[in-house]
């Protein structure tokens, strides 16, 4: 058939190269199909993403006045736990004694918490191996080999700065945006 | 498949020599849709919409299933969820409006494609089971579509669902269980949306089973052709691919255009307002009315107003069943042994008034019961069981039909061999001037 075509047309239109009017319109009209398709394929795609109504539930307000030193609370936060922890000034004194630059991820206490607040330690309780909920901030839960908190999955240990001191997970517990409203309230997000 | 000039299959490269040995699927696919596949060289516009058909029904598919992705059925989540799936999810507005308007496409082409088979004779031996399958997914694509309404749960969601199952109460004795057994309880509620959605997520596949059963038995004899003269060599057909798949695609570009066009611009307006509003099992709306491609069959439901013999909404329940089952009896009613319409004068009357017909009982059935509208539709619902059990049989036996084309190349070149002969000659006998 292309050769019947080309014999038809060919005087005409066959450049040196053989290409003929009817490979263009071929390509375009492929090309122009093959952009609608991609186009319909968009909202199939981006409808995964999460909706407004979830986005909306990005920051929190907590009440921190009922905490006492060496105790903590898990509150929800865009359907994740925050670990809000009132730390003792031993706990402080322990995290302060490490070498940040030793660590897997090095960071100080203080690049961890807001100046003048040095006692407030807000960490995302999800572990950064694979996001099971570390123990540790429950009355008597297990804190791990260094006095902060243990990921009961695969055995991350965090101390009292929330960083990852052992086991397999890669980065320090994630600090969250948050600032304080006022000396007992927090806002996270 | 069909002719004996069918092109087999001949795997390009290695690797499908490879596939085709183990797997002949490009092989199906080649002789089904491609170049393996004689089409009648002079199908008309009218043929396009099969193809279209199964556009739908694959964008019906699609939409649906991210739908459900955000949908709950529960009696009190369901309507919400469809609010926060058009306010709050991306593009969620563009998929729904996509799904409702894809619904209403699917219908029009389905209606186009059906009267293109009932003009053209497609229904008549050897396609006796093409038709009887097309009509098994029609039937499918109505109960499909019904449980599909139901599941936004708004207000005509629910006395859609309250009215559509209440037909079955219709029949004596047995009616009332009937109808509670398939509601799952007095009304519709939980039990009813639950398994509606189950069902209304199962269909369009078994939709899909049928459409192949549809496309298999088409390919036995081959597609049929506008002038009904069955095809007799490789002159009068053209490889599926490039042709059709040409024509095919540009006229899909064309349709596509007037659905996206009402999906953005109209996305409401073959809808019903009132289904914006939370299902309330306490009021029934003032005026409730089915989606507009039920609107003849709701016609013919309302039509039987007197008690005869049996109650007067059994017989409306029995004539609306009707008018669909004897449609399956269509190709032994109709025994002219001419296809076309084009070739059979008296018949195209009568099919120009069922047209007219059909549009008047969907006048009657989509607007509150009149006197004046009853008895139009009365006489639109009589007229139209007239036409098929009467009309079609009386014509096909006293009609002269016009003389048939020796062959559909003969049908398709109007004197062009003599055009393309040399001036002062005769036309070599059988020459043919290629297009």
């Amino acid at each position: 058939m292309a050769t019947k075509a080309r014999s038809a047309e060919g005087s005409h239109n066959a450049g040196v190269d053989g290409v003929r009017r009817r490979d263009f319109l071929n390509v375009a009209a492929v090309s122009f199909a093959g952009v609608g398709a991609v186009a319909a394929l968009a909202p199939l795609i981006v409808q995964m993403s999460p909706p407004a109504d979830v986005l909306a539930l990005a920051s929190t307000e907590v009440d921190i006045s009922k905490i006492q030193p060496g105790q903590g609370i898990k509150v929800s936060w865009r359907k994740q736990p925050v670990f809000v922890r009132n730390l003792t000034p031993k706990e402080i004194a322990e995290a302060n004694k490490v070498d940040a630059s030793a660590l897997r991820d090095p960071q100080t206490l203080a690049e961890r918490t807001k100046p003048g607040h040095a006692n407030w330690l807000v960490t995302m309780g999800v572990c950064t191996h694979l996001g099971c909920v570390p123990l540790g901030i429950g009355e008597g839960e297990n804190r791990g080999p260094y006095g902060g908190y243990f990921c009961p999955c695969h055995g991350s240990a965090y101390d009292t700065a929330g960083r990852i001191r052992s086991g397999p997970a890669p980065l320090n517990l994630q600090v969250p945006e948050y600032k304080f409203t006022a000396p007992t309230k927090l806002e996270i997000g | 498949m069909s002719f004996s000039w069918a092109k087999p299959y001949e795997p390009k490269s290695a690797m499908m020599k490879w596939l085709d040995e183990r797997l002949p699927l490009p092989r199906v696919v080649y002789g089904a849709v491609g170049g393996g596949y004689p089409v009648p060289r002079n199908l008309n516009m009218w043929w396009n919409f099969g193809v279209l058909a199964g556009i739908f029904l694959t964008i019906q598919i699609v939409t649906g299933i991210v739908l459900a992705m955000w949908y709950y059925a529960t009696a009190d989540g369901a309507f919400g969820s469809v609010e926060h799936l058009m306010r709050d999810v991306n593009a969620g507005w563009l998929i729904r409006y996509a799904h409702m308007n894809g619904a209403s496409f699917f219908f029009i082409v389905t209606y186009i494609h059906i009267f293109r088979g009932l003009y053209y004779g497609s229904y008549k031996a050897p396609r006796e089971l093409v038709w009887m399958l097309g009509l098994v997914i029609y039937l499918l694509m109505m109960a499909t579509a019904f449980m599909g309404y139901v599941l936004p749960w708004g207000q005509m969601s629910y006395w859609g669902a309250q009215v559509i199952t209440g037909f079955f109460s219709a029949f004596p004795l047995v009616g009332e269980p009937i109808r509670q057994w398939l509601l799952g309880g007095y009304a519709p509620d939980q039990a009813a949306l639950t398994r509606f959605f189950s069902l209304h997520y199962l269909l369009p596949f078994i939709i899909a089973a049928v459409v192949i059963l549809h496309i298999w038995a088409l390919h036995i004899p081959g597609s049929g052709n506008p002038t009904g003269v069955d095809v007799k060599d490789e002159k009068d057909t053209l490889p599926f691919h490039p042709f059709y798949t040409a024509k095919d695609g540009w006229f899909a570009a064309a349709v596509l255009t007037a659905y996206a066009i009402v999906t953005y611009f109209a996305p409401n307006y073959l809808g019903h307002p009132d289904n914006y509003i939370q299902a309330n099992p306490l009021a029934t709306p003032a005026h409730i009315v089915p989606e507009w491609y039920f609107w003849p069959f709701y016609a013919i439901l309302k039509s039987f107003t007197v008690d005869f013999i049996l109650e007067a909404k059994l017989w409306g329940v029995l004539a609306m069943f009707g008018s669909i089952l004897l449609l399956f009896f269509l190709p032994w009613l109709d025994k002219s042994p001419v296809r076309s319409g084009s070739y059979r004068p008296l018949f195209r009357v009568f099919f120009v008034l069922l047209i007219l017909d059909v549009i008047i009982l969907g006048w009657a059935g989509g607007f509150s019961p009149t006197p004046v509208r009853v008895a139009v539709g009365q006489l639109a619902t009589a007229y139209y069981f007239l036409h098929f059990l009467v009309i079609l049989p009386l014509v096909s036996s006293f009609e002269t039909p016009l003389p048939l084309p020796k062959s559909i190349t003969d049908s398709v070149l109007h004197g062009e061999a003599a055009e393309a002969a040399p001036a002062g000659q005769k036309p070599r006998r059988g020459a043919v001037a290629t297009a």
